[in-house]
């Protein structure tokens, strides 16, 4: 369990985050819906502590996290696995070695058993033969899941995904949804996915947050989403024509 | 402001590696990366530096009561006091420097740095320690190269073009020779070679924005340790020669 209590974030005097307080649950997959420049990433980046923020407290289980300095927060970042917006993996390492890169740094397995650990991953996210590429050679959407694989080696309790689907065909968007939300169950983690993407919110949203210009505005889960009261949430949610139609209809 | 940032960095550069294993394997692939790959550039420009200082020295003294073996001595001093430490460094920190800078850059602005973060490596020394240590070892050795090359050179010009015989410039080559030229050439390699790496590292990690800051850092990057260099150079001349 990840909480947020009353976080603020600026950029030079800007407010970025506006006293969000949340609490994203273990085991399923947690939502976090905005539009672009909402502040999704800097929301995520400041849970995991890439942004100092400017006041509030984020817990990890019993632990204050954002209290903590280099060396203490250590121990919970080996738990954690993260999935970045443009996928970010090492330009000079291979598919393989990127994956297997948290293992050499973080234990003292074997090499055969490094070996085995990095194909099944590698399976999980249905990279196959493609091992030996370098992430110059591969497509957006098999960066999108190498990166996966190695967010994923070290099986982390904590699973942060910024946008894992955004720039990925409908069916592989949807191949992704769902590989999360299965690891997700599988090794009950605590996921916090990242997304403007309405079909990712139907397909996967246990738990969703909606925020608006640094706001909290909404929280509930994919069925309560489509009857909310909340204005800026109901145009976000009915943007796409396809959701409109549905919308006259239903009425 | 910026200058207490960059001692920041070193401090978290300077603090103790995960896994020394680690760092020993990207240390290995630094000094082929940055050491190995900078021989021929500098090899090529020594071998022309050496000629041209042998040629000017014997076209400048054209008075007879010199000996003609002061041109290999010139050529020598020249190459082992400025060109093998303070020349070669200046070029090195347009090659090594941007090229460490750019690097870096790219890791930052395309989140690579953020993942080495969240995994829990410390991003700062496992990028930048390697290439320290990987530079602090082998540019003594490139600057050994350039004096060798370098008077090569010289005497390859001065016989070919006639202006001294083979055995004038070895004459002059030994001729009051001073040990000690060789370690201060080297003590400044070994300072300038800090400067570079780190400085340059320094421009890198801090980028932020795009492609577009990535090539300004690594112009700041070059632009920096080059004036840092010349700094120094005076510094170290006084310190060391007086
Ligand atoms: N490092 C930074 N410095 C200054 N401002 C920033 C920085 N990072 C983000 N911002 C600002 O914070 C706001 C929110 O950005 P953020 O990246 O969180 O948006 P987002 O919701 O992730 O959008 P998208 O869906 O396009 O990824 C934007 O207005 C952006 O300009
Ligand atoms: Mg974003």
């Amino acid at each position: 369990m990840i909480s947020v209590k009353n976080l603020n974030k600026s950029f030079n005097g800007k407010s970025v985050l506006n006293d969000i307080s949340v609490t994203f649950e273990t085991g399923k997959t947690n939502l976090i819906i905005g539009r672009s420049g909402s502040g999704k990433t800097v929301l995520l980046k400041s849970i995991v502590g890439l942004h100092e923020v400017d006041s509030g407290e984020i817990w990890f289980e019993d632990t204050l996290f954002n209290k903590l300095d280099f060396k203490d927060r250590k121990d919970i970042r080996s738990e954690m696995g993260m999935l970045f917006q443009g996928s970010a993996l090492f330009d000079s390492l291979t598919a393989e070695q990127n994956v297997r890169f948290p293992l050499d740094m973080f234990t003292d397995k074997s090499p055969e058993e490094k070996n085995e650990r990095v194909n099944f991953c590698l399976n999980r996210v249905n990279i196959i033969n493609a091992n030996k590429l370098f992430p110059a050679e591969l497509s957006g959407g098999m960066k999108k899941r190498v990166a996966i694989a190695r967010a994923i080696s070290l099986n982390p309790k904590y699973l942060f995904c910024d946008e894992p689907n955004s720039g990925l065909d409908p069916i592989t968007a949807i191949l992704i949804d769902e590989l999360i939300k299965e690891l997700t169950e599988e090794y009950s983690m605590t996921t916090i996915v990242n997304t403007h993407d309405m079909n990712s919110v139907m397909e996967i949203g246990e738990k969703i947050i909606f925020i608006s210009d640094g706001i909290k505005c909404w929280e509930g889960n994919k069925n309560e989403i489509l009857h909310s009261d909340c204005g800026t949430l109901n145009d976000f949610v009915f943007a796409n024509s396809l959701a409109k139609k549905l919308r006259t209809t239903n009425k | 402001m910026q200058i207490g940032l960059y001692f920041l960095l070193l401090k978290k550069v300077f603090s103790k590696p995960e896994k020394p294993s680690i760092y020993y394997r990207q240390t290995i692939k630094e000094f082929v990366y940055l050491g190995l790959n900078s021989i021929g550039i500098l090899s090529i420009i020594s071998f022309f530096m050496g000629a041209v200082i042998t040629l000017q020295t014997a076209y400048n003294m054209e008075n007879p009561i010199y000996p003609t073996y002061l041109i290999g001595l010139g050529c020598r001093d020249s190459i082992i006091l400025e060109f093998s430490s303070t020349v070669a460094a200046l070029i090195l920190a347009g090659k090594v420097g941007s090229n460490i800078a750019s690097e870096i850059g790219t890791m930052r602005v395309t989140e690579q740095i953020d993942a080495l973060e969240i995994m829990g490596v410390n991003s700062a020394s496992y990028l930048i320690l390697p290439k320290i240590i990987a530079t602090l070892i082998f540019n003594p050795i490139l600057t050994l190269i350039c004096i060798i090359v370098g008077i090569f050179g010289g005497w390859i010009a001065g016989t070919l073009s006639g202006v001294i015989t083979s055995e004038n410039f070895i004459y002059g080559i030994q001729y009051a020779f001073i040990p000690y030229y060789i370690t201060y050439s080297l003590i400044k390699t070994v300072f300038f070679a800090f400067i570079i790496t780190s400085v340059s590292a320094f421009q890198g990690y801090y980028v932020d924005g795009g492609s577009l800051e990535v090539g300004q850092a690594s112009t700041k990057a070059v632009v920096y340790s080059s004036v840092v260099i010349l700094l120094f150079n005076v510094i170290l001349t006084q310190l060391l020669l007086s």
